[in-house]
C-alpha cells in the first residue's frame, strides 16, 4: 500500500514518506528547508507560521491560511501549500509593496505570516474591507511595530483592490494578471487533478483522532508522533444537510466553514461577526466544531453556543448511529459520553421556528484570539415581550461546558423585565461553580457572568430594557 | 529610506539564528531547567538519559574547563547550577544530541532528587527577610522635611508595576562552530556580542581573542537580548568545545517564557507634598524592585528608576531610594526603558492621588510643575533645551484638546454603557548609559576600490533601523548615494570591546562613531583630489552628490574615480571611528552628576473607552507630541514610537504575567500571556514632531528613539482609570498595573453588589 503523502508546495510536487503527524511546519522547514516560514510559539498564537493551502472543493480551488504549526502534513495530502518563497516574484507584489511603502516591518519575523494572510483573503474576496482584512490578520502577532503602520499598509491594499475591477468567479487568472500571484498559479488546478488520491479505507480503532489539530498538536505533539492516528478530515466530514425539522452539520466543518454557512447567514445572522471572537482566522480555517466538542474544554465556544441552540450529536461506531443532547454528552472535566472507537459524526440542529432571538457573549483578557474567562449563549423565543421557551447555556463557570437549566427554565413563560432578569442572575449563580485560574479568579467569574446575562437582553431587546436600570 | 532589510524581511529571505543552514555534523543541545524555584540538588543520574541513541554528551557544571560564572555586574551567576538551584528554569544540565527531538527525549529521562528550600516570590516579603541584591541606594535632593513641612497638602500611598516578558518573536538562541585550534565561533541572537565574548572567555578558559561572535539581525530584543542571549550562546559554546562538533541551541517559546527574566515588578511607597497652587514641594519615594535570583542588570535598572522618579517635573525636594530584592524568580533584566517607566509610574500615580485629594484635574498640577531650563534634577544635571513644556503646549493646541476633553464630557453624560476617559502622559528620558564607561563606540569603514562602501559597527539590527541610520549618516558624510553602503554584521572580530545595543542610544553612539571615520577618509579623499585635480592649497574642494567641486565649482572627478586614484596613489581608503559622548560624569558616591548626554521630551494625550456592561477596555486614541530632534529618518522614527507605544500599552493593560506560590510562572505560553494584537493598538495613533528641535550631541542633531516613547503607555492606564472614574461616580481605589478587564469589572461593582 502506497502511503505517501502527495501535494504541491509551491511549485513542485512532493510525494513522500513521512510521519502523518509531522506539522507542515517542520516539513516546510527542515524537510523542504524554506525558512521564510517562522516557528514563533507553535501553539497557534503567533502567526508567524502562517501558510496557505488550497484546495478542491466543490469543483474550484480555493485557499485558506493556516497556522502550520498545528497542521499535520497528512491533512495537506492533495492540496496546495503556498508559503512566502511561493508567493515572491522579481518585484514585490501589491501586498508586499504596501507593507514596504509604510515600515510595516521592523524585525521581519512576523512578515512573512502577514503577507500570508492577507493574500488569503484577498484571493477569497472580490470587496474588500478594511475591517475584514484587518481581521483576516488577527492571528498574527507584532511586537515591533504596534500595527499603526499595518493598519496603514493594510488600508492601501484594501483601496489598491477595490479600485480593480476584481471577478466574483475565476478568480486566480485575474490575480496572476494584477500580480498578486505568480504564473505558476495558473497550472495548480490542473496539477491538483491529476494528483490521485489514496483512497485508504480508515478504521476508527482505539487510536488518537486527529480532525483538525487545533487541541492536540498544542498539548500532545510528541505523543501523536509515536502512536497510532487517525485523520478524520479523511472521512469528509465536512457536510451540511437538511429537512424541514433540523440541520445537520458534519462534525469535521471548520469553524470557519460554519461560520460563512447559508445556516448561519438563515438562522443565527449576527453569530457570524461573534464568531471572530473564535481565535483568528488561521485557527478557525482548521478548528472543526467536533473537535471543540470532544475536546470538552468548560470554556469551548462551540459548545456553548450548541448548547443554547439545543443540538443534539450523532455518534457513530463502526456501522451504527446512535444520537445523544449534547447536554447530555459533557459529564465531567474533559470527561464526554464517547467511547474509544465512537467518533462524532455530526450535530443536529434543530430548526427554530421564527421569530426567535439568540445572542453569543464572550469576555477575555485580549478581546480577540484568546480563550474565554466566561462565555455565555442564550436562544429564547417570545411573544409579546414574554419568554416561551429559553435555552441558556455559559462557560468558564463549571468543569463542563455548562447548560445553565435552571436559569432557563426560570426564564420561560416570563415577561422581559428588568426584575426577572435580575432573578435570573440570581438562579444562575446557584448552578455555577467557577473556580480561580489564570482566566480570572472565582469573584471575578461570578461578576461577569451576570453581567454577559444581562449583555444578552440588552443586546437583543434594545427597545425594551432601560439600561440604566440594569448596570 | 526604509529600514535597510525591509524587502528581504517581506520576502521572507532575512535569516535569524534558527534558519542558518547546518552542516552536516551539526548537533543539538536541550538545557534541563530547574523545576523547583529553591532547593538542594541532593542527588541525580544521568544513564537513562545517555542511553539514548544519538545523545553525544550530557553536560553538568563539572564539564566548564574555566570559571562557572557568567554575572555581568555582579559575579553572582553560575552559567550551569553546581549544589543549589535558585529559580523555576535555571540551567542544571545540558543534553547535546544528534537531533532536537532526540536531546529533548533524553532531558525526560534525567532523574534528579532535591532537597527544596523556602521560595521567595515577592519584593515586598524579600524586603521583609533581608534579601537583597545589593545595598538601598539613595538620590536626593533639596530638604525633603522641609519640602513637606512648607506643604499645603501631603498625599501617601503605595502603588505597584507589574512585569512584562519580552517576547521578541524569535526566541533566544544561538549557534557555536569550533575552529582551528582553541578558536571558536559564536554565532548569537544577542544585543551584546561583547558580553557573549567575555563571558565565554571566561567559562571557556580561553582569551577572547578566540572566540569570534557574530550577530546578523535580531527577531526583536527589546532588552531580552542585553544580558540574557548571553547563557545561551556560551551553552552552545560549551557544547561545541565539549563535543568538538557544531551546536545549536535554541529555546522553544515555552522554555523562553518560563525561564528567562522579564521587565522587573515593582511595588512602591510615596508621599508627596504640594502647595494650595499645586506647585509640587517635596516628593519621597521607596522603591521594591523584584529582582530576581541574580543581579543581572537590576542595580543598573534600579538606578535609572531613581533617575527618572520624578519623570518630567521640577520637584525641589526629593527622596527616592531604591532596593533591588532578591527572590526565587528568574532573573529580571532590561526591557525597553530599563527602569524609567517604573520610575514614572509612581510619579504619574502620585500626581493623580494629590489631584483626586486636592479636587483639582490632575493635568493641571502635571502642566504646572513641568521641567523648564535650569532646573536641578535631583540627580544634580541642570536642565538644558528642555522640551517639556513646548511638548504639551504644542499637544494642546495641536490636538484641540479642550474640546476634545467637552467632547468626552458630552458622551459620558450621554452614553450609559459606553464611558470614556482621558489622560495626559508627559515623558522626559535621559540619553546615555548611566554607567559613564558604556558610553563609547567604534565605527570601522572600508572603501573598496569600486567605490562602495562596507561600515561595521558595534550596533546590532533587531528591527530598530540602527543600520539604516548609520548608513544615513555615513552617506551624508561622504555625500554619496546610500545604495554604496553596505552596514555589516555585528562581529567582535571587526568591532571590539563594544557596548550593547541598549538605552536607546545605539544609533547615537554608532553613527557619531562612524561619521568620525568617514570624515576620517573624507579628509583624504580631499587631498587625493587637490593632487589629482592640480589644485591650490586654499581652494575649496568639496564632494557633493558624488562629485567633486572645487571652489563651487564642478569638475569631472565623479566619487568612483577619485576612489580608484586614490587607491592607486597609496592612500588609506579605511578609517576607523572612536566615539565617547562628551562631557558626561556621574558620581556613585554622591549620586550626583551629569549623567545623560540630552533628555528626549514629549506628551502624550490618550482616550480610552471602557464598555460598562462587560468590563472591557478599548483605547481609542493616542496623540503625541514627540522630541525628535532633527530626525535621521521620520518613517524609521516614527515606528518606533508607534510601536512602544502599543508595547507600553500592553504592558499596563493586559500584559500579566501571575506566578504561583511556589514560583512558577502561570502565564507560561501565549495562550495565556497576552500581547496587544491588531486591535488592542489604539483606533487612531497620531504623532507629531515637534519642530525645531536641535540636539548637539545627537548625530546630525537626531535625538534617541528606542525608548522614550514606551512611556506613553503609562497614558493608558490612567485614561482607563479615569473612566471607570466617570463611570462610577467616584474616584477608584485601583493602585496597581496592569488594569485588566477583570480589574475593571470588580473595581465597576464589587462594592456596589
Ligand atoms: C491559538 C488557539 C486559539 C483557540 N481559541 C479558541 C477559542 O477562541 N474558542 C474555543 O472554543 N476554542 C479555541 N481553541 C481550541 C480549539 O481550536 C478548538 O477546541 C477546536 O475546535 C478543536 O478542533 P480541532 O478539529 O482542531 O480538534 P483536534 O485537536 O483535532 O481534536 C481535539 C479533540 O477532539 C477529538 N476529536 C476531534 N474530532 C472528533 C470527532 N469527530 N469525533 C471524536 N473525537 C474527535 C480529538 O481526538 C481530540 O481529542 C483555540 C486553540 C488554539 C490553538
Ligand atoms: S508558530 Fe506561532 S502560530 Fe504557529
Ligand atoms: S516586525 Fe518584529 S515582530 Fe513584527
Amino acid at each position: 500500500m502506497n502511503k505517501a503523502i502527495k501535494f504541491i508546495l509551491n511549485e513542485t510536487l512532493f510525494s513522500i514518506n513521512i510521519n502523518p503527524a509531522t506539522t507542515l511546519l517542520d516539513f516546510i522547514r527542515n524537510v523542504a528547508g524554506l525558512k521564510g516560514t517562522k516557528e514563533g510559539c507553535r501553539e497557534g498564537d503567533c502567526g508567524a507560521c502562517a501558510v496557505l493551502i488550497g484546495k478542491i472543493e466543490n469543483g474550484s480551488l480555493n485557499y485558506k491560511s493556516i497556522n502550520s504549526c498545528l497542521f499535520p502534513i497528512a491533512n495537506a495530502g492533495n492540496s496546495h501549500i503556498v508559503t512566502i518563497e511561493g508567493l515572491n516574484q522579481v518585484e514585490l507584489n501589491p501586498i508586499q509593496k504596501e507593507f514596504n511603502e509604510e515600515s510595516a516591518t521592523q524585525c521581519g519575523f512576523c512578515t512573512p505570516g502577514f503577507i500570508n494572510s492577507l493574500t488569503s483573503y484577498i484571493i477569497e474576496n472580490q470587496h474588500l474591507t478594511k475591517k475584514n482584512a484587518e481581521n483576516s490578520v488577527a492571528g498574527n502577532i507584532c511586537r515591533c511595530t504596534g500595527y499603526s503602520s499595518i493598519k496603514r499598509a493594510i488600508e492601501n491594499i484594501v483601496e489598491h483592490f477595490n479600485s480593480l475591477n476584481s471577478p466574483q468567479n475565476d478568480r486566480i487568472p485575474w490575480l496572476v494578471e494584477n500580480g498578486i500571484l505568480p504564473k505558476y498559479f495558473l497550472e495548480i488546478e490542473s496539477r491538483l487533478q491529476q494528483i490521485s488520491e489514496n483512497k485508504n479505507e480508515i478504521e476508527i480503532k482505539n487510536t488518537i483522532k486527529i480532525a483538525g489539530g487545533t487541541d492536540l498538536f498544542v498539548q500532545k505533539h510528541e505523543n501523536l508522533l509515536e502512536n497510532n492516528v487517525t485523520f478524520l478530515s479523511k472521512l469528509k466530514l465536512n457536510f451540511f444537510d437538511e429537512n424541514e425539522k433540523l440541520v445537520e452539520i458534519g462534525s469535521g466543518t471548520t469553524i470557519e466553514e460554519f461560520r460563512n454557512s447559508d445556516f448561519i447567514s438563515e438562522f443565527y445572522p449576527k453569530l457570524k461577526e461573534k464568531l471572530e471572537l473564535f481565535a483568528s482566522p488561521l485557527i478557525r480555517n482548521s478548528a472543526t466544531i467536533g473537535g471543540n466538542l470532544v475536546n470538552a474544554s468548560p470554556i469551548g465556544d462551540i459548545s456553548i453556543i450548541l448548547l443554547a441552540m439545543n443540538a443534539k450529536i450523532k455518534i457513530k461506531q463502526n456501522e451504527d448511529f446512535r444520537i445523544i443532547n449534547l447536554n447530555e454528552f459533557f459529564k465531567s472535566y474533559k470527561k464526554v459520553d464517547l467511547a474509544e472507537n465512537e467518533i462524532i459524526y455530526s450535530i443536529q440542529i434543530p430548526k427554530q421556528e421564527k421569530p426567535f432571538l439568540f445572542n453569543f457573549e464572550k469576555v477575555s483578557k485580549r478581546i480577540h484570539l484568546d480563550i474565554a474567562s466566561v462565555n455565555t449563549a442564550i436562544q429564547i423565543t417570545y411573544e409579546n415581550y414574554s419568554i416561551k421557551t429559553c435555552k441558556i447555556s455559559a462557560g468558564g463557570i463549571a468543569p463542563i461546558p455548562k447548560f445553565l437549566s435552571k436559569t432557563s427554565d426560570f426564564l420561560c413563560g416570563k415577561n422581559i423585565t428588568i426584575e426577572n432578569i435580575k432573578l435570573a442572575t440570581e438562579i444562575a449563580q446557584t448552578e455555577i461553580s467557577p473556580i480561580s485560574d489564570i482566566r480570572g479568579t472565582e469573584n471575578y467569574k461570578r461578576l461577569l457572568l451576570p453581567q454577559l446575562i444581562k449583555s444578552h437582553f440588552i443586546e437583543l431587546f434594545p427597545k425594551i430594557i432601560d439600561v440604566r436600570n440594569l448596570i | 529610506m526604509k529600514n535597510f532589510d525591509a524587502i528581504n524581511h517581506i520576502k521572507g529571505k532575512s535569516i535569524y539564528i534558527d534558519d542558518f543552514v547546518l552542516p552536516q555534523n551539526a548537533l543539538f543541545a536541550s538545557v534541563f531547567f530547574s523545576p523547583i524555584a529553591h532547593g538542594k540538588i541532593i542527588s541525580f543520574n544521568l544513564e537513562k538519559a545517555k542511553s539514548i541513541d544519538g545523545v553525544v554528551a550530557i553536560l553538568s557544571s563539572k564539564d566548564i574547563p574555566g570559571e562557572n560564572q557568567i554575572g555581568g555586574i555582579i559575579q553572582d551567576e553560575v552559567l550551569l547550577a553546581e549544589n543549589e538551584v535558585h529559580f523555576i528554569g535555571e540551567s542544571i544540565f545540558v543534553v547535546v544530541a544528534k537531533s532536537l527531538e532526540i536531546a529533548r527525549k533524553s532531558k525526560k529521562l534525567i532523574e534528579i532528587e532535591f532537597e527544596e528550600l523556602p521560595a521567595i516570590i515577592n519584593e515586598r516579603e524579600a524586603f521583609a527577610k533581608n534579601s537583597l541584591l545589593a545595598p538601598p541606594v539613595i538620590f536626593a535632593n533639596g530638604n525633603i522635611e522641609e519640602g513637606f513641612s512648607e506643604s499645603d497638602f501631603i498625599i501617601e500611598g503605595s502603588f505597584s508595576s507589574g512585569g512584562q516578558e519580552h517576547l521578541y518573536l524569535e526566541t533566544q538562541g544561538a549557534f557555536s562552530i569550533p575552529q582551528e585550534g582553541e578558536r571558536i565561533k559564536i554565532i548569537s541572537s544577542t544585543q551584546n556580542p561583547s558580553a557573549v565574548q567575555k563571558q565565554a572567555s571566561k567559562v571557556l578558559g580561553i582569551s577572547m581573542n578566540k572566540i569570534e561572535v557574530e550577530v546578523l539581525r535580531l527577531g526583536g530584543g527589546f532588552g531580552g537580548k542585553e544580558d540574557q542571549a548571553t547563557p545561551w550562546a556560551v551553552i552552545s559554546a560549551l557544547a561545541a568545545r565539549i563535543t568538538n562538533s557544531p551546536v545549536k541551541l535554541v529555546l522553544s517559546r515555552q522554555e523562553d517564557l518560563l525561564v528567562t527574566g522579564k521587565r522587573h515588578p515593582y511595588s512602591s511607597d510615596f508621599k508627596i507634598g504640594l502647595n494650595k497652587d499645586g506647585k509640587i514641594l517635596a516628593y519621597e519615594v521607596t522603591y521594591f524592585q523584584n529582582g530576581g535570583a541574580v543581579a543581572d542588570l537590576s542595580t543598573a535598572v534600579l538606578e535609572r528608576t531613581l533617575f527618572h522618579a520624578t519623570n518630567s517635573y521640577f520637584i525641589p525636594n526629593v527622596k527616592a531610594t531604591g532596593i533591588s530584592c532578591k527572590t526565587n524568580l528568574p532573573p529580571n533584566t532590561a526591557f525597553r526603558g530599563f527602569g524609567g517607566p517604573q520610575g514614572m509610574f509612581v510619579i504619574e500615580f502620585a500626581i493623580e492621588q494629590a489631584a483626586n485629594k486636592i479636587g483639582i484635574p490632575k493635568h493641571e498640577i502635571q502642566k504646572k510643575n513641568l521641567l523648564k531650563d535650569g532646573d536641578e534634577l535631583h540627580y544634580g544635571q541642570i536642565v538644558e533645551n528642555s522640551n517639556s513644556e513646548s511638548c504639551w503646549q504644542k499637544a494642546e493646541i495641536q490636538f484641540n484638546i479642550e474640546n476634545q476633553i467637552r467632547e468626552i464630557k458630552r458622551f459620558n453624560s450621554e452614553n450609559q454603557l459606553y464611558k470614556k476617559g482621558f489622560s495626559f502622559m508627559p515623558i522626559c528620558f535621559g540619553i546615555s548609559f548611566t554607567s559613564t564607561f558604556l558610553n563609547q563606540a567604534n565605527s570601522l569603514i572600508h572603501i573598496y576600490h569600486d567605490g562602495s562602501v562596507s561600515i561595521s559597527t558595534a550596533a546590532v539590527e533587531m528591527g530598530q533601523g540602527v543600520n539604516a541610520k548609520i548608513a544615513i549618516a555615513a552617506a551624508k558624510t561622504f555625500s554619496i548615494n546610500i545604495e554604496r553602503i553596505r552596514i555589516e554584521t555585528t562581529n567582535t572580530s571587526r568591532n571590539a570591546n563594544t557596548s550593547p545595543t541598549a538605552a536607546s542610544s545605539g544609533a547615537d553612539m554608532n553613527a557619531n562613531a562612524t561619521i568620525l571615520a568617514a570624515k576620517e577618509i573624507l579628509a583624504r579623499l580631499i587631498e587625493s583630489a587637490r593632487t589629482e585635480l592640480n589644485a591650490n592649497p586654499t581652494d575649496l574642494i568639496e564632494i557633493i552628490d558624488e562629485i567633486v567641486f572645487v571652489n563651487h565649482e564642478k569638475t569631472n572627478l565623479t566619487w568612483e574615480k577619485l576612489i580608484w586614484r586614490t587607491y592607486f596613489n597609496r592612500i588609506n581608503l579605511s578609517a576607523h571611528g572612536f566615539y565617547a559622548t562628551p562631557n558626561i560624569h556621574f558620581d556613585r558616591k554622591t549620586n550626583k552628576g551629569k549623567p545623560f548626554a540630552y533628555h528626549v521630551y514629549g506628551t502624550a494625550f490618550t482616550i480610552a473607552k471602557i464598555d460598562v456592561l462587560r468590563g472591557i477596555s478599548k483605547i481609542e486614541s493616542v496623540q503625541i507630541v514627540h522630541d525628535f530632534g532633527k530626525s535621521l529618518n521620520p518613517e524609521i522614527d516614527l515606528g518606533q514610537v508607534e510601536g512602544a507605544l502599543v508595547q507600553g500599552i500592553g504592558w499596563v493593560t493586559m500584559e500579566e504575567l501571575q506566578y504561583s506560590e511556589n514560583g512558577k510562572l502561570l502565564a507560561n505560553s501565549l495562550s495565556t500571556y497576552k500581547i496587544p494584537d491588531i486591535y488592542s493598538s489604539p483606533d487612531k495613533t497620531e504623532v507629531v514632531f515637534l519642530d525645531n528641535s536641535e540636539n548637539r550631541f545627537g548625530p546630525l542633531s537626531s535625538k534617541a528613539i528606542g525608548e522614550p516613547p514606551f512611556m506613553y503607555g503609562i497614558g493608558a492606564f490612567f485614561a482607563i482609570k479615569n473612566a471607570i472614574e466617570n463611570a462610577k461616580q467616584e474616584k477608584s481605589k485601583i493602585n496597581s498595573s496592569p488594569i485588566t478587564n477583570e480589574k475593571i469589572l470588580l473595581e465597576l461593582y464589587n462594592e456596589r453588589k
